[in-house]
Protein backbone atom coordinates (compact mmCIF):
# COMPACT_ATOMS: atom_id res chain seq x y z
CA UNK A 1 0.00 0.00 0.00
CA UNK A 2 1.42 3.62 -1.17
CA UNK A 3 2.05 5.80 2.05
CA UNK A 4 -0.88 8.36 0.66
CA UNK A 5 -3.28 7.84 3.66
CA UNK A 6 -1.36 8.57 7.06
CA UNK A 7 -4.94 9.80 8.79
CA UNK A 8 -5.89 5.94 8.80
CA UNK A 9 -2.63 4.56 9.49
CA UNK A 10 -2.63 2.77 12.92
CA UNK A 11 0.92 3.55 13.70
CA UNK A 12 3.74 6.13 12.37
CA UNK A 13 5.66 4.97 9.38
CA UNK A 14 8.75 5.66 12.01
CA UNK A 15 9.23 5.75 15.45
CA UNK A 16 11.34 8.94 17.22
CA UNK A 17 14.98 7.61 17.57
CA UNK A 18 16.21 5.77 20.62
CA UNK A 19 17.58 6.61 23.06
CA UNK A 20 22.03 5.36 23.59
CA UNK A 21 20.88 2.77 26.23
CA UNK A 22 18.05 1.54 23.90
CA UNK A 23 20.32 1.93 21.45
CA UNK A 24 23.08 0.06 22.91
CA UNK A 25 20.78 -2.73 24.25
CA UNK A 26 19.02 -3.18 20.85
CA UNK A 27 22.40 -3.80 18.84
CA UNK A 28 23.32 -5.79 21.34
CA UNK A 29 20.79 -8.28 21.06
CA UNK A 30 21.10 -8.52 17.37
CA UNK A 31 24.64 -9.01 17.99
CA UNK A 32 23.93 -12.13 20.64
CA UNK A 33 21.17 -13.56 18.86
CA UNK A 34 22.30 -12.95 15.16
CA UNK A 35 23.73 -16.34 14.44
CA UNK A 36 25.19 -16.84 10.55
CA UNK A 37 24.77 -13.35 9.86
CA UNK A 38 23.52 -10.69 11.36
CA UNK A 39 21.98 -8.50 8.63
CA UNK A 40 18.57 -10.05 8.41
CA UNK A 41 18.28 -9.72 11.80
CA UNK A 42 19.08 -6.05 12.51
CA UNK A 43 16.94 -5.53 9.63
CA UNK A 44 13.59 -7.16 11.27
CA UNK A 45 14.80 -5.52 14.11
CA UNK A 46 15.26 -1.27 13.02
CA UNK A 47 12.45 -1.93 9.83
CA UNK A 48 9.84 -4.44 11.62
CA UNK A 49 9.62 -4.26 15.33
CA UNK A 50 11.28 -0.55 16.40
CA UNK A 51 10.04 1.28 13.47
CA UNK A 52 13.38 3.18 13.20
CA UNK A 53 13.70 3.42 9.44
CA UNK A 54 10.86 2.96 6.95
CA UNK A 55 12.33 -0.06 4.87
CA UNK A 56 13.52 2.05 1.92
CA UNK A 57 15.93 4.24 3.90
CA UNK A 58 17.27 0.83 5.49
CA UNK A 59 18.00 -0.66 1.90
CA UNK A 60 19.90 2.92 1.28
CA UNK A 61 22.37 2.64 4.57
CA UNK A 62 22.35 -0.53 3.36
CA UNK A 63 24.08 -0.01 0.34
CA UNK A 64 25.94 2.87 1.51
CA UNK A 65 27.30 0.75 4.23
CA UNK A 66 28.35 -2.13 1.42
CA UNK A 67 29.80 0.41 -0.80
CA UNK A 68 32.12 1.49 2.21
CA UNK A 69 35.25 -0.43 3.31
CA UNK A 70 34.89 -2.86 6.42
CA UNK A 71 32.60 -4.81 7.77
CA UNK A 72 28.58 -3.89 6.54
CA UNK A 73 27.00 -4.51 9.76
CA UNK A 74 29.46 -2.38 11.90
CA UNK A 75 28.87 0.83 9.30
CA UNK A 76 25.03 -0.11 9.48
CA UNK A 77 25.61 0.13 13.12
CA UNK A 78 27.71 3.51 12.76
CA UNK A 79 26.30 5.23 10.50
CA UNK A 80 22.65 5.02 12.63
CA UNK A 81 24.20 5.58 15.58
CA UNK A 82 26.02 8.77 14.30
CA UNK A 83 22.84 9.81 13.06
CA UNK A 84 21.04 9.78 16.22
CA UNK A 85 23.76 10.88 18.90
CA UNK A 86 26.54 11.80 16.80
CA UNK A 87 29.91 10.26 17.56
CA UNK A 88 28.77 8.87 20.80
CA UNK A 89 25.90 7.35 19.05
CA UNK A 90 28.12 5.41 16.49
CA UNK A 91 29.95 4.28 19.79
CA UNK A 92 27.91 3.10 21.92
CA UNK A 93 26.03 1.06 18.26
CA UNK A 94 29.24 -0.52 17.31
CA UNK A 95 30.07 -1.36 21.47
CA UNK A 96 26.29 -2.95 21.87
CA UNK A 97 26.80 -4.99 18.24
CA UNK A 98 30.48 -6.50 19.31
CA UNK A 99 30.36 -6.68 23.08
CA UNK A 100 28.99 -10.31 23.45
CA UNK A 101 30.01 -11.94 20.34
CA UNK A 102 33.65 -10.97 20.57
CA UNK A 103 33.49 -12.13 24.95
CA UNK A 104 31.64 -15.75 22.92
CA UNK A 105 34.50 -16.42 20.38
CA UNK A 106 37.24 -15.65 22.90
CA UNK A 107 35.71 -18.08 25.27
CA UNK A 108 35.83 -20.55 22.48
CA UNK A 109 38.58 -19.73 20.61
CA UNK A 110 40.69 -20.25 24.32
CA UNK A 111 39.02 -23.53 24.15
CA UNK A 112 39.72 -24.62 20.80
CA UNK A 113 43.68 -23.82 21.33
CA UNK A 114 43.57 -25.53 24.71
CA UNK A 115 41.97 -28.91 24.13
CA UNK A 116 42.49 -28.89 20.11
CA UNK A 117 45.08 -31.93 20.61
CA UNK A 118 42.31 -34.07 21.81
CA UNK A 119 41.32 -36.36 19.50
CA UNK A 120 37.50 -35.66 19.85
CA UNK A 121 37.81 -31.29 19.72
CA UNK A 122 39.87 -31.86 16.75
CA UNK A 123 37.65 -34.44 14.52
CA UNK A 124 34.86 -31.85 15.57
CA UNK A 125 36.74 -29.15 14.43
CA UNK A 126 37.70 -30.95 11.13
CA UNK A 127 33.74 -31.74 10.30
CA UNK A 128 33.04 -28.50 11.64
CA UNK A 129 35.99 -26.88 9.08
CA UNK A 130 34.45 -28.75 5.73
CA UNK A 131 30.90 -27.46 7.20
CA UNK A 132 31.47 -24.13 7.12
CA UNK A 133 33.92 -23.82 4.08
CA UNK A 134 30.47 -25.51 1.85
CA UNK A 135 28.51 -22.58 3.78
CA UNK A 136 30.53 -19.78 2.12
CA UNK A 137 30.36 -21.96 -1.22
CA UNK A 138 26.47 -22.05 -0.94
CA UNK A 139 27.00 -17.69 -0.09
CA UNK A 140 28.67 -17.66 -3.38
CA UNK A 141 26.75 -19.54 -5.59
CA UNK A 142 23.18 -17.25 -3.94
CA UNK A 143 25.28 -13.87 -4.61
CA UNK A 144 26.04 -15.11 -8.15
CA UNK A 145 22.98 -15.64 -9.32
CA UNK A 146 21.79 -11.81 -10.02
CA UNK A 147 24.71 -11.81 -12.93
CA UNK A 148 23.94 -15.82 -14.30
CA UNK A 149 22.85 -14.68 -17.80
CA UNK A 150 25.94 -11.42 -18.04
CA UNK A 151 29.35 -12.72 -19.79
CA UNK A 152 31.54 -10.37 -19.02
CA UNK A 153 30.40 -10.64 -15.26
CA UNK A 154 30.83 -14.09 -15.22
CA UNK A 155 33.92 -13.65 -16.87
CA UNK A 156 35.30 -10.79 -14.48
CA UNK A 157 34.22 -13.34 -11.55
CA UNK A 158 36.10 -16.07 -13.01
CA UNK A 159 39.17 -14.21 -13.67
CA UNK A 160 39.04 -12.88 -10.11
CA UNK A 161 38.38 -16.83 -8.58
CA UNK A 162 41.91 -17.38 -11.05
CA UNK A 163 43.75 -14.76 -9.68
CA UNK A 164 42.74 -15.31 -5.93
CA UNK A 165 43.13 -19.29 -6.25
CA UNK A 166 45.20 -20.23 -8.52
CA UNK A 167 47.52 -17.47 -9.00
CA UNK A 168 47.32 -16.56 -5.23
CA UNK A 169 47.73 -12.95 -5.92
CA UNK A 170 47.24 -9.99 -3.47
CA UNK A 171 43.54 -8.75 -3.13
CA UNK A 172 45.09 -5.72 -3.28
CA UNK A 173 46.92 -6.42 -6.89
CA UNK A 174 43.50 -8.09 -7.85
CA UNK A 175 41.49 -5.37 -7.15
CA UNK A 176 43.72 -2.89 -8.56
CA UNK A 177 43.38 -4.50 -12.00
CA UNK A 178 40.22 -6.05 -11.83
CA UNK A 179 37.76 -3.78 -10.30
CA UNK A 180 38.50 -0.88 -13.54
CA UNK A 181 38.42 -3.57 -16.15
CA UNK A 182 34.71 -4.77 -14.28
CA UNK A 183 33.68 -0.97 -14.05
CA UNK A 184 34.59 -0.54 -17.95
CA UNK A 185 32.74 -4.50 -19.29
CA UNK A 186 29.55 -3.68 -16.87
CA UNK A 187 29.12 -0.01 -17.03
CA UNK A 188 25.85 -0.81 -19.39
CA UNK A 189 24.16 -2.90 -16.36
CA UNK A 190 24.03 0.39 -14.36
CA UNK B 1 59.83 -13.36 14.08
CA UNK B 2 61.24 -10.96 16.23
CA UNK B 3 59.62 -8.62 18.43
CA UNK B 4 56.08 -7.78 19.20
CA UNK B 5 53.65 -9.26 16.49
CA UNK B 6 51.04 -6.74 17.47
CA UNK B 7 52.38 -4.03 15.06
CA UNK B 8 52.12 -6.26 12.36
CA UNK B 9 48.29 -7.35 13.20
CA UNK B 10 47.67 -3.41 13.55
CA UNK B 11 49.07 -2.61 10.61
CA UNK B 12 47.54 -5.77 8.22
CA UNK B 13 44.20 -5.91 9.76
CA UNK B 14 43.87 -1.43 9.19
CA UNK B 15 44.91 -2.56 5.45
CA UNK B 16 42.77 -5.83 4.80
CA UNK B 17 39.53 -3.87 6.25
CA UNK B 18 40.32 -1.04 3.77
CA UNK B 19 39.86 -3.59 0.94
CA UNK B 20 36.55 -4.97 2.51
CA UNK B 21 34.56 -4.11 -0.51
CA UNK B 22 32.33 -7.11 -0.31
CA UNK B 23 31.90 -7.88 3.53
CA UNK B 24 33.98 -10.36 5.76
CA UNK B 25 34.03 -13.20 3.95
CA UNK B 26 35.74 -11.49 0.81
CA UNK B 27 38.86 -11.47 2.58
CA UNK B 28 39.51 -15.10 3.63
CA UNK B 29 41.20 -15.17 0.70
CA UNK B 30 43.64 -12.15 1.74
CA UNK B 31 44.01 -13.13 4.86
CA UNK B 32 44.80 -16.63 4.49
CA UNK B 33 47.29 -15.42 2.38
CA UNK B 34 49.13 -13.39 5.03
CA UNK B 35 48.41 -15.35 7.47
CA UNK B 36 50.78 -18.44 6.18
CA UNK B 37 53.59 -15.53 4.82
CA UNK B 38 53.69 -14.47 8.34
CA UNK B 39 54.13 -18.04 9.57
CA UNK B 40 51.48 -17.61 12.04
CA UNK B 41 49.44 -20.65 10.98
CA UNK B 42 48.95 -23.13 8.14
CA UNK B 43 45.53 -22.99 6.14
CA UNK B 44 43.68 -25.90 8.11
CA UNK B 45 44.21 -24.26 11.14
CA UNK B 46 42.55 -20.64 9.78
CA UNK B 47 39.83 -22.80 8.28
CA UNK B 48 39.33 -24.03 11.80
CA UNK B 49 39.07 -20.32 13.47
CA UNK B 50 37.30 -19.33 10.65
CA UNK B 51 34.34 -21.68 11.21
CA UNK B 52 34.87 -21.05 14.82
CA UNK B 53 33.77 -17.48 14.28
CA UNK B 54 31.01 -18.91 11.76
CA UNK B 55 29.43 -20.73 14.50
CA UNK B 56 29.60 -18.09 16.72
CA UNK B 57 27.14 -15.22 17.52
CA UNK B 58 27.26 -12.00 15.83
CA UNK B 59 29.09 -10.85 12.52
CA UNK B 60 30.92 -13.07 10.62
CA UNK B 61 34.00 -10.31 10.89
CA UNK B 62 34.93 -11.89 13.97
CA UNK B 63 37.71 -14.42 12.50
CA UNK B 64 40.03 -11.62 12.85
CA UNK B 65 39.55 -11.46 16.25
CA UNK B 66 40.42 -15.10 16.40
CA UNK B 67 43.54 -14.65 14.43
CA UNK B 68 44.34 -11.98 16.86
CA UNK B 69 44.13 -14.08 19.91
CA UNK B 70 45.76 -16.96 18.05
CA UNK B 71 49.03 -14.93 17.06
CA UNK B 72 49.35 -12.60 20.77
CA UNK B 73 47.12 -13.54 23.00
CA UNK B 74 44.27 -10.88 24.38
CA UNK B 75 46.21 -8.43 23.25
CA UNK B 76 46.38 -9.39 19.99
CA UNK B 77 42.45 -10.15 20.12
CA UNK B 78 42.11 -6.37 20.96
CA UNK B 79 44.63 -5.31 18.48
CA UNK B 80 43.37 -6.88 15.02
CA UNK B 81 39.50 -6.13 16.17
CA UNK B 82 40.16 -2.40 16.35
CA UNK B 83 42.31 -1.82 13.40
CA UNK B 84 39.51 -3.88 11.28
CA UNK B 85 37.04 -1.83 12.53
CA UNK B 86 38.24 1.94 13.77
CA UNK B 87 39.70 3.26 10.93
CA UNK B 88 36.89 2.02 8.54
CA UNK B 89 34.50 3.33 10.75
CA UNK B 90 35.70 6.84 11.11
CA UNK B 91 35.21 6.95 7.46
CA UNK B 92 31.99 5.54 7.19
CA UNK B 93 30.94 8.44 9.58
CA UNK B 94 32.57 11.10 7.67
CA UNK B 95 31.37 9.58 4.26
CA UNK B 96 28.10 8.91 5.76
CA UNK B 97 27.48 12.78 6.38
CA UNK B 98 27.42 13.83 2.66
CA UNK B 99 26.11 10.69 1.47
CA UNK B 100 22.47 11.76 0.58
CA UNK B 101 24.11 14.17 -2.09
CA UNK B 102 25.11 11.84 -4.73
CA UNK B 103 22.96 8.54 -3.63
CA UNK B 104 21.26 8.97 -6.78
CA UNK B 105 25.24 10.10 -8.66
CA UNK B 106 25.57 7.72 -12.00
CA UNK B 107 28.99 7.22 -11.08
CA UNK B 108 27.68 5.42 -8.27
CA UNK B 109 25.59 2.71 -10.04
CA UNK B 110 28.43 2.39 -12.54
CA UNK B 111 31.11 1.46 -9.73
CA UNK B 112 28.23 -0.72 -7.96
CA UNK B 113 27.46 -2.70 -11.14
CA UNK B 114 31.24 -3.25 -11.80
CA UNK B 115 31.85 -4.15 -8.48
CA UNK B 116 29.47 -7.23 -7.99
CA UNK B 117 30.77 -9.61 -10.19
CA UNK B 118 34.47 -8.94 -8.67
CA UNK B 119 32.94 -9.56 -4.79
CA UNK B 120 30.96 -12.85 -6.59
CA UNK B 121 34.39 -13.91 -7.61
CA UNK B 122 35.75 -13.12 -4.09
CA UNK B 123 33.28 -14.92 -1.96
CA UNK B 124 33.85 -18.31 -4.64
CA UNK B 125 37.74 -17.68 -4.07
CA UNK B 126 36.46 -17.89 -0.32
CA UNK B 127 34.78 -21.31 -0.75
CA UNK B 128 37.20 -22.74 -2.99
CA UNK B 129 39.85 -21.77 -0.81
CA UNK B 130 38.58 -22.84 2.71
CA UNK B 131 37.03 -25.81 1.05
CA UNK B 132 40.87 -26.77 0.23
CA UNK B 133 42.00 -26.09 3.73
CA UNK B 134 39.51 -27.85 5.63
CA UNK B 135 38.90 -31.22 3.27
CA UNK B 136 41.57 -33.62 3.56
CA UNK B 137 39.70 -37.02 2.81
CA UNK B 138 36.63 -38.01 0.88
CA UNK B 139 34.10 -37.94 3.64
CA UNK B 140 35.38 -34.28 4.66
CA UNK B 141 34.80 -33.29 0.68
CA UNK B 142 31.09 -34.72 0.45
CA UNK B 143 30.18 -32.81 4.04
CA UNK B 144 31.31 -29.78 2.24
CA UNK B 145 28.95 -29.87 -1.35
CA UNK B 146 26.34 -31.55 0.69
CA UNK B 147 26.42 -28.54 3.62
CA UNK B 148 26.45 -26.22 0.68
CA UNK B 149 24.06 -28.37 -1.73
CA UNK B 150 21.40 -28.30 1.62
CA UNK B 151 21.58 -24.77 1.81
CA UNK B 152 21.10 -23.95 -1.64
CA UNK B 153 18.23 -26.16 -1.62
CA UNK B 154 16.27 -25.67 1.43
CA UNK B 155 15.73 -22.61 4.13
CA UNK B 156 17.54 -24.68 6.37
CA UNK B 157 19.86 -22.75 9.61
CA UNK B 158 23.07 -22.73 8.72
CA UNK B 159 23.85 -24.02 11.88
CA UNK B 160 22.15 -27.04 12.18
CA UNK B 161 24.88 -27.94 9.55
CA UNK B 162 27.26 -26.78 11.55
CA UNK B 163 26.59 -28.64 14.49
CA UNK B 164 25.95 -31.53 12.14
CA UNK B 165 29.57 -31.18 10.87
CA UNK B 166 31.19 -31.25 14.37
CA UNK B 167 28.63 -34.16 15.33
CA UNK B 168 29.67 -35.62 12.69
CA UNK B 169 33.08 -35.05 13.49
CA UNK B 170 33.63 -35.59 17.42
CA UNK B 171 31.52 -39.11 16.45
CA UNK B 172 34.05 -40.60 14.35
CA UNK B 173 32.49 -40.69 11.03
CA UNK B 174 35.40 -38.45 9.06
Amino acid sequence: MPDSSPATAPVPATAPPPSLPVLFGSFLSVGLLGFGGVLPLARRMIVDQRRWLSAAEFTDTLSLCQFLPGANICNVAVTLGGRWHGPAGSVTALCGLLAAPIAVVITLGAVYLRWRGEPVVAHAFAGLSAAASGLVLSTGVRIASPIRNRPRAIAVTAATVAALVLLRLPLFVVLILLVPISIALNRRQA
Amino acid sequence: MSGSPLPTLALLFTELSMLAIGGANALVPEMQRQVQAEGWMQPSEFAALFALAQASPGPNMLVVTLVGWQVAGFSGALTATAAFIVPSSILTYVVAGVWQRFREARWRRVVQAGLTPVTVGLILAAGVLLCRAAVSDVPTLLLSLGTAAILLATGLHPLWLLAAGAALGAAGLL
